[in-house]
């Protein structure tokens, strides 16, 4: 059987079983303690909504940028990115989640319920100027 | 040597200079410092060797091999590539260093071949240079963050690019026939690549707080050109056209 076979496998990180780094290195550890987290907002097109897509860590906001480019921007159509520190985000918590049940009766606040598309289409093929009658 | 010549030795270097660097720095990939980092490079190596593809290509319109039979069926003295590029990865700010100071030089040659008289040319280069703008930032980002950072980081940068620098110089050895390309307005010849490469570079290693070597040390490392390398360009091709190798036809 081939010895390599044999061996035990420490690690699939490949900067411990290749760059023979010892697993747990504190150096290593200590080293991440200059990052943080950065929330990633991406933008498809000027003018459209910057959307969050994630996070990359990075231990300033110009790095961050270039790791947002390369992870959530190298296989989509990008217009601009932004980063945001994770520790400006401010949220709402979970266990006070029942704020945002609305009771079913209130269903008028529901854009879907209100049905206006067949007047604006038929005021579109007519042209009509705004103040005219529908 | 007349334009066509002239020309492919042009594309033939370029081509090169990018395949290598681009294998070299792939070598990183699942090693890099961070998960972000590890990918942004292995990204910006795959984008070099996709340019390289595109170049070879152009050569190939010029009545060269295709693409896959440049890039995996020649020897190192076959090779058009500076020595600076097939240099091991080293330590990462050696490979950080490299790629500070060769990404600058090839986006300044990018750059002019935009405006490049032989039309193909100027399309491939407009094609890529967003990528090599971006490899650019990158590479003065992380410069400014060592050169600036603590006394460590500066130290293992300054003593990178104290390195790397003759190397880096060799990058604009003289081709052969740059008369007739300046003349037909296809490039704008090395020494004036290197002019501009050095009115760029200089500013930015001083605000990163790293020092240029002293004139008088400015010895550039030429051969590469002519297909005179480093023992580490043999080793480097043998692993890159490992798979070439056992099986042209693999498609992967």
């Amino acid at each position: 059987m081939d010895k390599k076979i044999n061996q035990t496998i420490e690690s699939i990180d490949p900067r411990i079983t290749r760059a023979k780094i010892q697993s747990g290195n504190k150096a290593d550890m200590e080293g991440l303690a200059h990052f943080q987290t950065f929330e990633v907002f991406h933008q498809n097109k000027r003018g459209a909504q910057h959307k969050h897509v994630g996070i990359v860590h990075a231990p300033n906001p110009d790095m961050a940028l270039l790791y947002a480019k390369e992870q959530y921007a190298r296989r989509e159509v990008t217009a601009n990115i932004w980063v945001v520190p994770s520790s400006c985000i401010s949220a709402t918590e979970y266990s006070d989640d029942d704020i945002f049940t609305t009771a079913p009766e209130k269903l008028y606040r529901n854009p879907a319920n209100y049905k206006v598309m067949d007047r604006i289409n038929a005021f579109k093929e007519r042209g009509s100027k705004p103040t005219d009658k529908v | 040597m007349n334009s066509i010549d002239a020309l492919k030795e042009l594309l033939y270097k370029t081509a090169d200079d990018q395949l290598i660097i681009g294998h070299r720095n792939s070598e990183w990939t699942g090693l890099g410092p961070i998960l972000e980092e590890d990918i942004a490079f292995s990204s910006m190596a795959q984008d070099k060797v996709g340019q390289s593809e595109h170049l070879y290509n152009l050569l190939h319109q010029l009545g060269e091999a295709d693409a896959d039979t440049v890039a995996f069926t020649r020897n190192a003295s076959q090779f058009h590539s500076s020595k600076f590029v097939e240099l091991p990865i080293g330590d990462y700010s050696f490979s950080l260093i490299r790629h500070f100071l060769f990404d600058f030089a090839e986006y300044l040659r990018f750059e002019s071949l935009r405006g490049s008289a032989y039309e193909p040319l100027a399309q491939v280069a407009n094609k890529f240079f967003g990528e090599i703008k971006y490899h650019t930032m990158h590479a003065n980002t992380w410069l400014d963050q060592l050169g600036n950072g603590n006394e460590e980081s500066h130290s293992k940068m300054q003593d990178s690019l104290n390195y790397a620098w003759n190397y880096a110089l060799g990058i604009f050895e003289p081709g052969p026939a740059e008369k007739i390309l300046i003349d037909e307005n296809i490039f704008i010849g090395e020494e004036n690549l290197r002019k501009r490469w050095l009115d760029v570079i200089a500013p930015l290693i001083q605000n990163s707080g790293l020092s240029l070597p002293s004139n008088d040390e400015w010895k550039p490392i030429y051969g590469g050109r002519n297909g005179r390398h480093t023992e580490h360009l043999q080793p480097l091709l043998e692993e890159m056209t490992e798979v070439y190798s056992i099986d042209p036809s693999a498609d992967w």
